[in-house]
């Protein structure tokens, strides 16, 4: 176990090595000189190359990638050109935003899936599994954007429960915080509740069909015994996986869904920092959200290395 | 053979919308580069079947050459997908457990590090938004799925008898992928084909929506939904056409990559039966 734990690190570093590399030379190929890019067609040569010296665009490429990555692992990400404030300061007011967001979504689509993909998959072939299924089938084809207009249009201009959007902040109560964070977390569970239920029936039809739940019902198992002892446990690889893989599409879903409801999160902050052309923010956010992604991988193959031997063993 | 219910429910779905879009180059309702002011959010009547929107612009001639963008993106990204992707994953497959293998494959685990819309911010960021872009976004994001189907479904053949047949016979790797490897695995890359096609239509109706697609005054589903969203309190309906626009197309085409992976491989009917 520690030996793969090992080598999934050295994996894990390199990737964020690489990632790095990548968003850094996509930066860097900005048509024109970055600071002249961010101040617009009518800077002062001046204030062009106050720019160029605050944002150490002097050193060479090297020198700049490595100021930048040295800066990010000891928490300085740089100076916010627009907002004047640390990035690292702006990322943590919204990360107190996007954070919550996505972890209530999560909680929300993996506790929509369970018991819906339990019950498509004990019903199997019945009419409650066909209904299950299409409904699944329609939340995947669904854009989040959209049904979080539609939970718009029903919940806060006809009935009025919540508001259209915009966050009073944790000041303003957890009770006011995660009622303005619901319906954002609503339209962004439910494609991926449809995903998780289905991959749930299947993982749970695909164990119900061993040799062990046969075994497990002969020695006197009611079906739901051998359901709940056996056949969930040993579905729940295939499961938690996709529940890893979910979060990254949550972390992405929410810079769209962030926009929807005028949330101040990440993806805001990623957005003002395109149409503002505050590089140093882009750059340094992307980064973060690209090390969660594979952070959470990396944490979803130790979990299910620990979860299941016979992976620790296999390339 | 019996073809699958959702391959014809499918196919009809979103072949509803590939006509739309075919029809919108030859004829529309009303032209929508015309604005016209007198007529803003009608509801629908007999001149406008699905009524008007902000700038008295038809809705149903809107969604139709907005199916056009949609589709025209989505089909060229999984075009830059297979044209990439699969000759990496032949290759890796050709030559497994090799350095070229394991770079292949490490790219991949990379790219599928950056989530699609992240990589459409960099490349916005970078270039200006525009529907080359989210092409270019949404192609980006096929290549590693692509190379790793193709890549998976490669192994297991380069395993069977006939290639090693082939072998003997003096033929080389790069002629028995084209020749024995490709044809056996088409249907695998059919399927998944289609799926990535369904994700563009959403990917890109996300990009557009976010102002990252195409730019006015190109009709696009998406931008269609960002438009309708300040309005959505007086003018509901314009939020709700677009919507069902981008379900219908995704649905369709859903079902049919499920029919289709039924139909093409009889090994999986079989464990579902």
């Amino acid at each position: 176990m520690l030996r793969f734990a090992a080598t999934r690190l050295v994996s894990l570093g390199l990737s964020l090595i690489a990632a790095s590399l990548v968003i850094f030379a996509v930066i860097e190929v900005v048509p024109g000189d970055p600071a002249a890019f961010m101040l617009g067609l009518n800077a002062e040569p001046e204030a062009v190359a106050a720019l160029r010296d605050e944002l150490g665009l002097n050193g060479s490429r090297a020198a700049r990638y490595l100021s930048w990555v040295g800066g990010m692992v000891t928490g300085d990400f740089g100076q916010s050109y627009t907002y004047r404030v640390p990035v690292s300061q702006l990322v943590l007011q919204r990360l107190w935003v996007s954070l919550p967001l996505a972890l209530y979504a999560l909680g929300l689509s993996t506790l929509i899936a369970f018991p819906i993909g339990l019950i498509a998959a004990s019903r199997r072939g019945r009419p409650a599994d066909y209904g299950i299924m299409a409904a699944t089938q329609l939340g995947v084809a669904v854009p989040n954007f959209w049904f979080a207009m539609l939970l718009v249009l029903v919940f806060a201009v006809n009935l009025r429960w919540f508001s259209a959007g915009g966050f009073p902040g944790w000041e303003a109560g957890a009770f006011a915080a995660l009622k303005a964070l619901t319906l954002p977390a609503v339209s962004l569970a439910l494609p991926q509740a449809s995903i998780l239920a289905r991959v749930m029936r299947s993982a749970l039809i695909e164990t119900l069909g061993q040799d062990y739940i046969r075994t497990a019902r002969a020695k006197g198992l009611s079906r739901r015994q051998a359901i709940t002892r056996h056949a969930l446990r040993n579905a729940l690889i295939p499961v938690l996986t996709i529940i890893g893989l979910q979060f990254s599409f949550l972390l992405a879903g929410a810079i769209i869904i962030e926009n929807v409801f005028f949330l101040p999160g990440l993806g805001r902050l990623i957005f003002q920092g395109i149409t503002q052309r505050d590089l140093v923010v882009v750059e340094s956010v992307v980064m973060l959200l690209v090390f969660a992604v594979i952070l959470v991988t990396f944490l979803v193959d130790l979990a299910y290395a620990a979860a299941d031997p016979r992976l620790r063993h296999r390339r | 053979m019996r073809w699958p219910v959702q391959l014809i429910i499918g196919a009809i779905l979103s072949g509803l919308f590939v006509l739309a879009a075919a029809a919108s180059f030859l004829w529309v309702p009303h032209e929508v580069s015309t604005l016209s002011i007198a007529d803003r959010l009608k509801p629908p009547s007999a001149r406008y079947l699905l009524g008007t929107d902000h700038f008295g612009r038809d809705i149903l001639s809107m969604l139709m050459v907005g199916a056009r963008t949609s589709i025209a993106v989505a089909l060229v990204a999984v075009g830059i997908g297979v044209a990439a992707g699969v000759p990496l994953g032949l290759a890796a497959a050709a030559r497994r457990g090799s350095l070229l293998d394991e770079i292949i494959m490490r790219g991949n685990d990379l790219i599928f590090a950056f989530p699609s819309l992240v990589i459409a911010i960099l490349i916005t960021a970078v270039f200006g938004p525009s529907a080359l872009n989210a092409i270019l976004a949404i192609g980006i994001f096929n290549i590693p799925v692509f190379a790793r189907v193709t890549r998976g479904g490669a192994l297991s053949i380069w395993t069977l008898d006939y290639i090693l047949a082939a072998r003997v016979a003096g033929k080389n790797a790069l002629r028995i992928s084209a020749e024995h490897i490709l044809p056996n695995i088409l249907n695998l890359l059919i399927v998944q084909g289609t799926i990535q096609f369904s994700l563009g239509i959403l990917a890109e109706a996300g990009l557009s929506y976010v102002g990252l697609g195409a730019q006015p005054p190109t009709p696009s589903w998406g931008r269609m939904l960002a438009d309708a969203q300040t309005m959505i309190y007086t003018a509901p309906r314009l939020a709700i056409l677009p919507g069902l626009a981008i379900v219908g197309m995704v649905l369709g085409l859903n079902l049919m990559g499920d029919g289709l992976r039924d139909a093409l491989d009889p090994r999986l009917r079989r464990a579902r039966e």
